[in-house]
């Protein structure tokens, strides 16, 4: 019973603040129902049996992207006024949109609940949960059975990491920047002059 | 009756019992580590530190929190309310949490989950919205720099220490808390791992805001940062969870590197002292350090600090993870292999 109570708490925020997400009028409020709703995700993986991922979910998630979502949100001057304007205009796409992804996941669990093949083909990649964490059973099946596949995964990203970075880097003159090793080879000859000054002289 | 008070009532009543005999201690550990810090300070720089109220002092922290307590709590006209409300308890509350997990001694924990190191892992990470909220809800130009400045730099610290806790992890072969305290039974981690612990004391201050790294709350040039807005109770959770975040990130280094609630050697005059004890005589020397830290180096640059965490830690950490799984496979030492 706890456990069930525990799900519809979870579930419930976890809707309530999808919801403000795209409806709050201040976008850094967006960000934080946002994080609410990673949040709640987080408790419903737990009572899943998926600590592993609970925890990345919070790690990743919470802890590093919606970070930099609510900076740029913070920073930037917006008028969201204005962006929201567009509302009506693109109601008609969006709502094909979701439609379609609503039918597609009704076709796949109708078709785990017609067909128990098909669920049970789904199910047999991943070792039995009951017998290993769900640590192991994941680091199996993306560390040895699809290595391959991981590796290209993080060669990809790795791409995409350097063109990001081709294309926003651009060189500015003028800049002064702090160059340690040049700092560190200087020596006291070569940046201080001692000089006997002459009375009434001056240099 | 008995059924629901056997099933429900009781198990809830024991957690509760449970979580204030950790919550308790650790409110008054804060409270005295404020009297500790001004007393360690005071000593290496010739001073006396609090010495007026009760005897030695000891009673300054009482006093101090209810001075904050009895004071009024202002609320600035332009402020987000809700936001600038929430932002000191979140702090706090996340300062607490994150105890659930922590092994005081053999099967002496509130939650042995099997994740725990990830968890504390999240919830540390977590620590940067009180801030990044207090910031922006307090609609001033220093506190939002504080917010930011906190933002980047505790993001940035979390890659190393992520990659340092992995180089544990390889060691243990488990991310349960109360395994890698057993897998130390031997050698303490810091011995093998010596790099690596300082590595990570290292960033447990940057993450936690400590001198040298407190550019969040740098008072001589942002007056006091993300907290400029906040007065009496706001300010004093702000406060209270930047010492729970200590003394959380302390537990933290002496169960990843100094072998938790294990004593040095598994010998007679050792063993004597009761294991929670020896978790506690680590805490506390961890804390020291960080004392003596804040006396002894000047604040760095925000700059210099981005390239420590990046260009430094980073790969250092990284070339850290690369050498120990390598050792550990070359020589046949991976845990929990097959």
């Amino acid at each position: 019973m706890i456990e069930a109570l525990a799900f519809y708490m979870f579930a419930a925020v976890t809707v309530a603040s999808g919801v403000l997400v795209i409806s709050a009028r201040n976008p850094v409020h967006s960000v934080l129902f946002l994080i609410l709703a990673f949040f709640n995700s987080a408790g419903l993986f737990v009572l899943l049996g998926a600590e592993f991922l609970a925890m990345i979910l919070v790690v990743v998630y919470v802890g590093a992207v919606a970070v930099l979502f609510m900076f740029v949100v913070m920073m930037l001057d917006i008028n969201f006024v204005e962006m929201r304007q567009g509302f009506l205009q693109y109601l008609p796409i969006g709502g094909v949109i979701g439609l379609i992804l609503l039918v597609e996941l009704a076709v796949v669990v109708g078709g785990w609940q017609l067909g128990p093949a098909i669920s049970a083909a789904g199910v047999a990649a991943t070792p039995d949960v009951a017998q290993v964490t769900n640590t192991q059973a994941l680091g199996q099946l993306l560390y040895t059975h699809y290595i391959y596949l991981f590796q290209a995964a993080g060669m990809v990203l790795l791409v995409a990491m350097v063109g990001a970075i081709v294309l926003t880097h651009r060189k500015r003159t003028g800049v002064k920047k702090q160059v340690i090793a040049d700092q560190l080879a200087r020596r006291a000859e070569e940046s201080v002059k001692l000089v006997k000054v002459d009375t009434g002289k001056g240099i | 009756m008995a059924e629901v008070w056997d099933i429900y009532l009781w198990p809830l009543l024991w957690t509760a019992i449970k979580i204030v005999a950790i919550v308790l201690p650790v409110l008054l550990s804060v409270a005295y580590l404020t009297y500790a810090e001004r007393k360690v300070i005071g000593a290496m720089q010739m001073r006396r530190g609090p010495n007026i109220v009760g005897p030695f002092g000891l009673l300054q922290p009482m006093a101090d929190g209810l001075k904050l307590f009895l004071k009024e709590t202002i609320i600035p006209s332009g402020a987000n309310r809700v936001v600038f409300m929430i932002a000191p308890m979140l702090t706090f509350i996340l300062a607490l949490v994150a105890w659930a997990v922590i092994p005081f001694d053999q099967g002496m924990v509130l939650a042995d989950i099997n994740v725990g190191i990830l968890y504390l892992f999240a919830i540390s990470s977590l620590g940067v919205y009180g801030i990044l909220m207090a910031g922006w809800a307090s609609n001033s130009r220093y506190a939002f720099l504080g917010a930011i400045r906190s933002a980047a730099q505790m993001v940035s610290y979390e890659v190393s220490m992520g990659f340092i806790i992995i180089t544990v992890l390889l060691c243990v072969g488990s991310l349960n808390l109360s395994d890698i305290v057993l897998a130390q039974k031997g050698m303490w981690f810091i011995i093998p791992l010596f790099p690596m612990a300082v590595i990570f004391f290292i960033s447990t201050l940057a993450e936690t805001n400590r001198h040298p790294f407190d550019m969040p709350e740098a008072e001589a040039e942002l007056v006091a940062g993300y907290n400029v807005e906040y007065s009496a109770m706001g300010f004093a959770l702000f406060f209270l969870g930047e010492y729970a975040n200590m003394i959380l990130m302390s537990a933290m280094t002496s169960i990843l590197f100094l072998g938790g609630w294990l004593p040095p050697f598994d010998m007679v005059p050792f063993t004597l002292i009761p294991g929670p004890l020896w978790l506690a005589i680590k805490i506390a020397f961890c804390l020291f350090i960080f004392l003596w830290v804040r006396a002894t180096f000047p604040r760095y640059r925000y700059d210099q600090l981005m390239r420590l965490g990046w260009k430094v830690f980073l790969p250092l950490s990284l070339a850290g993870v690369v050498v120990v799984a390598g050792v550990l496979v070359a020589f046949d030492l991976v845990p929990n292999a097959g």
